[in-house]
Order: C-alpha cells, then sequence, then structure tokens
C-alpha cells in the first residue's frame, strides 16, 4: 500500500478540459471588448462600477479555472478568500480614514 | 537520476498531499503579492477620490489602442499558460514545450508594447519630474496621476520581467524531459503566478486607461 501511495502516477490532479480554456478565453475577451465600449457611454458614477464589477468578474473567472481554484482543495479556498478579506480591510479602513478627515476640520484649501 | 523515484519528499505521506501543501505555499506567497499590489491600488483609489477631473483629464493621454492591444495579448498568454499546464499535466510534450514558448513570445510583445507607451510619454513629457509639461489645467494633480501610472505599470512590468525568466527555466527543464503527469509542480505553480499578473492587469486596465472615457 506505501509503495502505491509513494508512486509518482497516483498523483491526480483535476485536469481542466480544454473545452473549458477556450470557453473562458472567450469569455474573458469578450468581456475586454465590452469594458471598452461600456468606457464610452456616459453613466454617470456607474461606469466606474460597471468597470469594477466586469474586472472582477474576469478576475474570478482566471481564479476559479485558469488557476483551477474551483478543482482546488478547501484549504486553497480558504487562503484565497483570506487573501480577499485582507484586501478588503487594507482598502476599507484606509478609506474610513480619507473619506472623512472634513468631517472634523475644515479642508486647509477651499 | 533517481529523479522519477524520489519525486515524494519524505515528509510527506503521499503525492497528493505533497502537491496540495505546495499549491497552497505558493498561494500564500500570492497573498503576500495581493497585499503588495494592494497597497498601490489603495493609493490609486486616495487620489482618485480626491482628484477624479484631475484623473480622468490625465487618463486620456494614455493610448487606450495601445492598452487595450496588451490586455488581449496577455489573456492570450493566459490562456497559452493554461494550455501548458494541461500539456505537462497529461503528460502531452508535445503540447508542453511550444505553448511555454508561446506564452513567452505573448509576454515579451506585452513588454514591447509597453516599452513603446513609455517611450510615448517620455516624448510627450508626460514622465513626472522636472521636464513634466501637462497641456491641460490642474497639472499637479495629472503628475500624480502619471506617478501612481508609473508605479503601478511598472511594478507589473518587472513581474513579468521576472514570470519570462521563469519561464526560459521551465523551457530548459521541459526540453530535458524533467516534467511528466506525475510530477509538473513547477509547471503549474509558475502558471498561478503568470495568472496573478494577468489579474494585476485586468484591473490596471480599466482603472488607468478608461477613465470617463465619453468625457
Amino acid at each position: 500500500m506505501d509503495e502505491l501511495k509513494a508512486n509518482p502516477v497516483t498523483e491526480h490532479a483535476h485536469v481542466v478540459s480544454l473545452k473549458i480554456y477556450f470557453a473562458i478565453f472567450g469569455a474573458l475577451m469578450l468581456l475586454t471588448y465590452l469594458t471598452v465600449q461600456l468606457a464610452f457611454l456616459d453613466l454617470g458614477r456607474m461606469n466606474t462600477t460597471i468597470a469594477l464589477a466586469i474586472a472582477v468578474l474576469k478576475a474570478t473567472l482566471v481564479i476559479l479555472y485558469f488557476m483551477h481554484v474551483r478543482y482546488s482543495t478547501r484549504l486553497t479556498k480558504l487562503v484565497v478568500v483570506a487573501a480577499l478579506l485582507w484586501l478588503a480591510i487594507l482598502l476599507a479602513l484606509t478609506m474610513a480614514d480619507y473619506l472623512t478627515r472634513g468631517w472634523l476640520n475644515p479642508p486647509a484649501t477651499g | 537520476m533517481a529523479q522519477a523515484h524520489s519525486v515524494l519528499a519524505h515528509h510527506f505521506d503521499d503525492v497528493p498531499q505533497q502537491r496540495d501543501a505546495a499549491t497552497m505555499g505558493m498561494w500564500l506567497f500570492l497573498v503576500t503579492e495581493i497585499m503588495f499590489f494592494g497597497g498601490l491600488f489603495t493609493a490609486y483609489l486616495v487620489y482618485r477620490t480626491y482628484y477624479p477631473q484631475a484623473f480622468a483629464g490625465a487618463s486620456h493621454h494614455l493610448d487606450l489602442t495601445l492598452g487595450g492591444i496588451n490586455t488581449l495579448v496577455l489573456i492570450a498568454s493566459s490562456l497559452t499558460m493554461a494550455l501548458a499546464v494541461y500539456g505537462s499535466q497529461t503528460g502531452k510534450r508535445s503540447m508542453l514545450l511550444p505553448f511555454l514558448v508561446l506564452t513567452f513570445l505573448l509576454g515579451a510583445a506585452f513588454l514591447g508594447i509597453k516599452a513603446v507607451e513609455y517611450h510615448h510619454k517620455w516624448i510627450d513629457h508626460l514622465v513626472p519630474g522636472a521636464s513634466f509639461v501637462y497641456p491641460g489645467g490642474s497639472a499637479q494633480h495629472a503628475q500624480l496621476f502619471f506617478s501612481i501610472y508609473f508605479a503601478m505599470t511598472g511594478m507589473h512590468a518587472f513581474h513579468m520581467v521576472i514570470g519570462l525568466g521563469i519561464l526560459v527555466f521551465l523551457m530548459v527543464q521541459a526540453r530535458q524531459g524533467r516534467y511528466t503527469p506525475g510530477y509538473h509542480a513547477p509547471v503549474e505553480l509558475s502558471g498561478l503566478y503568470w495568472h496573478f499578473v494577468d489579474i494585476v492587469w485586468i484591473f490596471l486596465f480599466p482603472l488607468l486607461y478608461l477613465i470617463d472615457r465619453h468625457g
């Protein structure tokens, strides 16, 4: 049994099919085209929101399929989610400072 | 030599455990990378929130065509990298080496296009510093945008250069037949790195090139 376990042939990484790779590639290309086209429409504040939503969607596709996270262990998934959590803390706490500075003192320059 | 038989390091129970540990280790490194670029994105967020008009105006000085082409080139390189990993997983050596080479060429093309863009900015006096000349208003805040632009795309390009170096290593190893379906962790983990660098650009492109393009 131990001998069998030590045999490198028993390594079975999940192999993502070529069809999925090309489908993800097509989706990424399409989303890139879409984000450029939408940038030329005046949607007010929604422009940035939509651009970021598309970027997040593209990144998610890359992480799940190109980086195989969808087929990874739960521990790896936890590490990925934890990374996003720490990033959110960095962005949120920094902005909580910068966005509220004017609340206490008037800006130095009018 | 004994390479094929000593795939399993003595401190692991079995090969799948070893592979999972390596994958998680690579992701832990990528977490530090996410936080590193996260700091740059935070700086961007703070200053774009403070000076939205200046950032929009300065953004229009970036070359959307070259930036867009580079986005497509980088996504294509991610596909070829994924196909190289597929080749190593399935033991198709006729796939592994050609797709590693293709990934290298696409990565080099990205850097070439980036160099052309940088050159244009240099000619147009848009590189922050003593020779910075800005044709519009709020030049100081526009200079801030270009500082962030060069810092972020520069760090991204630096990661690409490292990626190209890793690809050269992989190509040499693949040529020597070092990778088998039983042992291809270097290919797979380098793939994770390459895709991460692609993701950074996926965010850089809309945030730097596409601010208020309708304006």
